[in-house]
Order: C-alpha cells, then structure tokens, then sequence
C-alpha cells in the first residue's frame, strides 16, 4: 500500500500572527514553525498504518525551501520519503492542483491530510482533490481502519459520529482522536538526514484567489467583572446590556 | 442569474446556522444587483420548513427528494449541488461553513474550477473586482482575498451577518437532478447523543474546564445550560481524560463554535481553547483565579469559585 500525506508547515498554535511589509506579509520573526496539528495527526495514523499493514508512507508539501525543517520531521517521525513542490501554497485550488498532479505521477492507495489547515483554514483542499481525482473524500475522520482494500471510517457529525465503508483510492481529512501525536526519536531524526526528498516543480496554473492584504482583528475592550457574591447580576448584565439572554 | 444556497439539515429539521447564508446571499445579492436567491435543499422536508425560508431571504426554494439523500453524503450532495449549477448557469454558490459544507464546497470547486474561499467574514466588496475578507490563522488575524473566477463557491462563518426574519414564504419547486449520482461510500452505522442541543449550532454554549474536577461534577454545567437552554462544551483536557465526550471538546483541534453566548467554566483560556470561541459574540469567563488568561478574551467576568457561582446563576435564570 503506498500512502500519501499532505503536510503544512504553519506557525505554532501559540505563536502571535503579525504582518510586515504594510500588511502583506506574515511577520515569521521569533515564530516556531511546525506540521499542522490535524496532519500531524494524519501522520501519526499513517505511520500505525505502515507498522499494521505494511505500507511505504511518502510526505508531500506545497512550499518553498524554507518549509524544509518541517518536512524533516515527518521523515524523523516515520515517513520514508518526501516530495515538495517549489511553490508558495497561496490558493486552496492552486495547491489541490498541484497535489492532485503528483498523487497521478505515483498511484497512491490512500492520501491522508488534516481536516484542516491551522492558517488558512479553509478545509476544502481534501475535497478538491478528491474532485479533481474522481475518487471520495470524507472529512473528519476520526478512525481510519484498513481491509483489504476497503476503508472503514468513522466519521465526525454534528452531536455525533457516522461509521462508513468505502474502497480504496480515498482522501480522507483526519483529525483527533485518529492516533496519537508521535515525537521523533533520536534514530528516527538521524535517519532522517539521509531519506529522499525529491523537489519537484509545480505545474502551471493559474490562481483563481489572490490576497490583497493582511489585518489583525480589532483589541477586544477590557473584562466587565461581577463580584462572586451578586453572581446572579451577571443574568441582568447579560440580558440588558449585552442583550444575549 | 441567481446567486444558490445551500441550506444543511438531517432527519427533517434545517439547521438554523445554515440559513444564515440564505441572509448572506440576500444581502450580497443587493450589492451585485443580483436579486433571485435561489436556496438549494437535498432530502425530504415539510413543505411549510421549505417554504419559511422565504423568511430568512429566499425567493425560491429548490428542494430534491430521493433515498440518496437520507444521509449526509459528501459525494452525493456535492455531485448534485454541482448539477444543479450546471443546469441553472449558476456563478455563485453560498454556504455556511461546517464540518459537512467544507467538503460540499471544496468538491465543487474541484469539479466547476470555482474559485473557491472558506472562513469568509464580510460580505463582497466589489468596488474594485470582487473582495471579501476571509478569517486567518484560527480568528487571530484577516486577510482580504480578491475573488477572481467567473464561478465563485463562498463558505461563510458564521455570525458574518444577521439572520432575517421577515415572515416571508418563497414558492417551493421540486427538481430532479440530472446528473447520475453514482454513490461510492455505505453508511453502515450512527452514533448520535440523545436529545443535546447541537453543540455547533447553539446559540448559547456552557463549556467545563478542568477546574470542574471531575465528571461527577457536571451537573452544575448541565443544570445551568439546561436553564439557559444551551449546549454543554468542554475544554480538550477534559475530553482526553474521558469526562467527556470527544465531540464537545471546544478549541483548535476540536469543535468551533460561534454562539452569542459562550460561557467558559474553570477553563484557563489557553491560546488553543479561545481559537475555537473567538467569534462569538458575547464570552464569560467563570474562573477563582484572577490571573486566569481567560479575563483577557472575555467580556463578562466573575472571578470566584464555580461550584459556589453556578448555582446561583441557575436559580436566577429559573427566576426570570
Ligand atoms: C496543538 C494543541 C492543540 C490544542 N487544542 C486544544 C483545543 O482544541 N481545545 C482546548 O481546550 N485545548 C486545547 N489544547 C490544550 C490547551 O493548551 C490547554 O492545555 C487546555 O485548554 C487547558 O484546559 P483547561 O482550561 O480545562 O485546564 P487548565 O488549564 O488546567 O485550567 C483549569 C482552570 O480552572 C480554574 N479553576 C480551578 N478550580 C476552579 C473552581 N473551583 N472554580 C472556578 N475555576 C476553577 C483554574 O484557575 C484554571 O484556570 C491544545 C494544545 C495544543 C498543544
Ligand atoms: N501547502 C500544502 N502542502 C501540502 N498539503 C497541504 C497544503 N495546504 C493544505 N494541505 C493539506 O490540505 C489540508 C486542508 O487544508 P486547508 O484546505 O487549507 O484547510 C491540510 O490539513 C493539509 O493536509
């Protein structure tokens, strides 16, 4: 089984966003970067997957050379190979294109990727590729098991989950609690030096969105505190001043 | 040309956040001089639920009924939505984004090459092109996004606009979808939580922290939410020990919510809770520390214990 998964390289979920070059470019200065939260995750089951089933698990990122770092670390956490493509993911539409492009190249049984991206968060990018392969794309996926070639899934619903089956080929958008988190161990980030990450260029077309700008929301006002004593004014404050209630 | 909506429901009841888009679209039909709001509807439903959307902005409803519609399933409704468009020369499709609608719009996309933007936050600006702005970096920052494609697919937040209720009725119509719909995927079983309010869908959200304790202590969450008529959330440690259920748990990796009403009970405020509940409108923190971050993000605040707060609380809802 070839398994195929789509990685971010976005700031850490702490870091503060601010923008340079009046507002058109994300501030990367003092940012940690990292693979996205929901890929990680996505990772992580591909890896179980791989020790389960026997599978080669390759990473694949939309980016320039400075996404590099992060790919390493999925290699340190397991992965056998990789592949970026030299270009910045600007467009939901242009990356599914290009990542649709190299899963043709290579016949991947199945391509993971999280059920979103921690900074554009579109959640659509699953889906397009899905589209543009003609093949299903199920989204959040919280179990992921292998039979043979058939997927069973247990889908997020609102107020619940959906368990479903479907034949591979499949994009499948993970999220928790598909498997745990894992951490790349001293082996794991000496072997990673030396697997294959191939560069690729992308294939041209055009974006279909473009950003204008960057802003950051508006300082929220300072706390109205209710004293713990009168906690019942709180339900007037709420019903007569804020009018929620 | 008519701008269509796509409206969410399941087992014959809509989903209220869903209609939003039906106000979106209305509005942002008056901005591009594009009046028909044409709502899309998949599956069975009374005739007078369809037609009440007329209310929210429709002036049409288009509903589909078929067995393939009686889950929730990706391909399906996005291959039929797509077809719809393709018969109707549609150039604008509108969505209120969800864990379902996200897949719906990026297929799509795929399919029609839409430009396509999720997390939008405005209505379009089309003084100079076609710009809305578009939530960023889990609502820490915005970015305008100049929309380009001759077919534009807009998934939008919600709480981006009001929704309307004039009373209105839209005419009903009936459709069949040409496409084939060629179903890929067999449910073969759900897993619903009795009778909660939809966690994703409240307009009032009551969320326990790890200041609660343990799950023994829920009640006094489920007692106030019961009488504020909210849905009970939780914050991601509570949810990775068990006290929860993993579908309640509120923040970066979980469940985002956009209520009018979010209260956080014993939760600290941590950077990944606050990204799952920075757009609702009103936020209460409910904390005994009073360097708790949470002060910081919240509007209203009671700096106390929560198992002496609450209840009180409680009785002064029950008392209104
Ligand atoms: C990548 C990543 C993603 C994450 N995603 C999420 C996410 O989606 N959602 C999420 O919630 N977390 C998430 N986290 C975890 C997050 O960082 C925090 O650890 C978590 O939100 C803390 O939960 P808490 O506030 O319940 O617990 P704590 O931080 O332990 O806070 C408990 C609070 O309760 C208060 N308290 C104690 N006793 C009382 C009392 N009697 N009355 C009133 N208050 C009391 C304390 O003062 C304290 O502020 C994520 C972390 C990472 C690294
Ligand atoms: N630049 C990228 N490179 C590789 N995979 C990506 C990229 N952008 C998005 N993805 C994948 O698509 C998923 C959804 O992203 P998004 O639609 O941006 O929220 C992510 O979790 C990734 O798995």
């Amino acid at each position: 089984m070839k398994i195929l998964v789509c990685i971010t390289h976005v700031p850490d979920t702490t870091a503060k966003i601010t923008f340079i070059d009046n507002n058109t470019k994300l501030n990367e200065s003092g940012i940690q970067f990292i693979i996205g939260p929901y890929d990680d995750f996505a990772l992580a089951r591909a890896i179980e997957l791989k020790e389960t089933h026997g599978a080669t698990v390759t990473v694949l990122n939309v980016g320039e050379a400075n996404t590099e770092p992060t790919i390493r670390k999925a290699l340190a956490i397991g992965a056998d190979d990789a592949i970026r493509i030299n270009t910045a993911p600007t467009d939901s539409m242009y990356v599914a294109h290009q990542i649709a492009d190299a899963i043709k190249q290579e016949a991947y049984d199945l391509i993971l990727m999280g059920r979103e991206s921690i900074d554009y968060n579109s959640g659509v990018v699953h889906g397009i590729v899905g589209a543009l392969l003609d093949i299903p794309s199920v989204s959040p996926v919280m179990v992921l098991d292998i039979e043979g070639t058939t997927v069973k899934i247990s889908r997020e619903i609102e107020g619940g989950k959906e368990f479903l089956e479907v034949e591979l080929p499949i994009v499948a958008g993970c999220q928790e609690p598909i498997a745990e988190w894992k951490i790349p161990n001293m082996r794991g980030i000496m072997t990673a030096r030396s697997k294959p990450l191939k560069v690729v260029e992308p294939v041209a077309f055009n974006h279909s969105t473009e950003t204008v700008s960057y802003e950051n929301p508006p300082e929220k006002g300072s706390v109205k505190l209710v004293d713990a004593e009168n906690a019942e004014d709180l339900i007037d404050l709420l019903k007569n001043e804020a009018k929620v209630l | 040309m008519s701008i269509l909506v796509f409206i969410e429901g399941s087992e014959g009841v809509l989903k209220k956040s869903s209609k939003e888009a039906i106000s979106y679209a209305a509005q942002a039909g008056s901005i591009l001089n594009d009046q028909e709001i044409v709502a899309v509807v998949l599956g069975s439903y009374d005739e007078s639920i369809l037609s009440n959307l007329g209310s929210n902005g429709a002036t049409k409803v288009i509903n589909v009924e078929g067995d393939v519609f009686a889950e929730n399933q990706i391909g399906v409704f996005s291959d039929s939505i797509q077809g719809i468009m393709t018969d109707n020369d549609i150039k604008l499709l509108v969505m209120i984004k969800s864990s379902f609608s996200d897949n719906i719009g990026g297929r799509i996309a795929g399919k029609t090459g839409a430009s396509v933007v999720s997390s939008v936050i405005s209505l379009p600006d089309v003084s100079n092109g076609f710009k809305v702005n578009k939530s960023i970096f889990t609502g820490k920052a915005a970015t305008t996004v100049s929309v380009n494609g001759d077919i534009k697919v807009l998934i939008v937040n919600k709480n981006t606009v009001e929704l309307q209720e004039s009373g209105d009725i839209a005419p009903v119509e009936k459709i069949q979808v040409s496409s084939d719909i060629e179903v890929k995927i067999k449910i073969t079983g759900k897993e619903k939580a009795e009778g909660d309010i939809l966690l994703e869908d409240a307009d009032i959200v009551v969320s326990g922290g790890r200041g609660l304790k343990g799950p023994e202590n829920w009640g006094i969450i489920e007692d106030l939410a019961k009488a504020l008529g909210a849905a009970t959330g939780c914050s991601k440690p509570v949810s990775d020990v068990g006290w929860r259920p993993h579908h309640e748990h509120v923040g970066q990796t979980g469940v985002k919510v956009s209520p009018n009403l979010y209260i956080a009970v014993g939760i600290s405020g941590a950077i990944q809770h606050l990204a799952g509940v920075n757009s609702s409108k009103v936020l209460v923190a409910i904390n005994n520390d009073p360097e708790a971050p949470f002060f910081k993000a919240a509007d209203y605040g009671i700096v106390g214990d929560a198992f002496e707060v609450l209840p009180k609380l409680t009785e002064k809802i029950k008392s209104l």
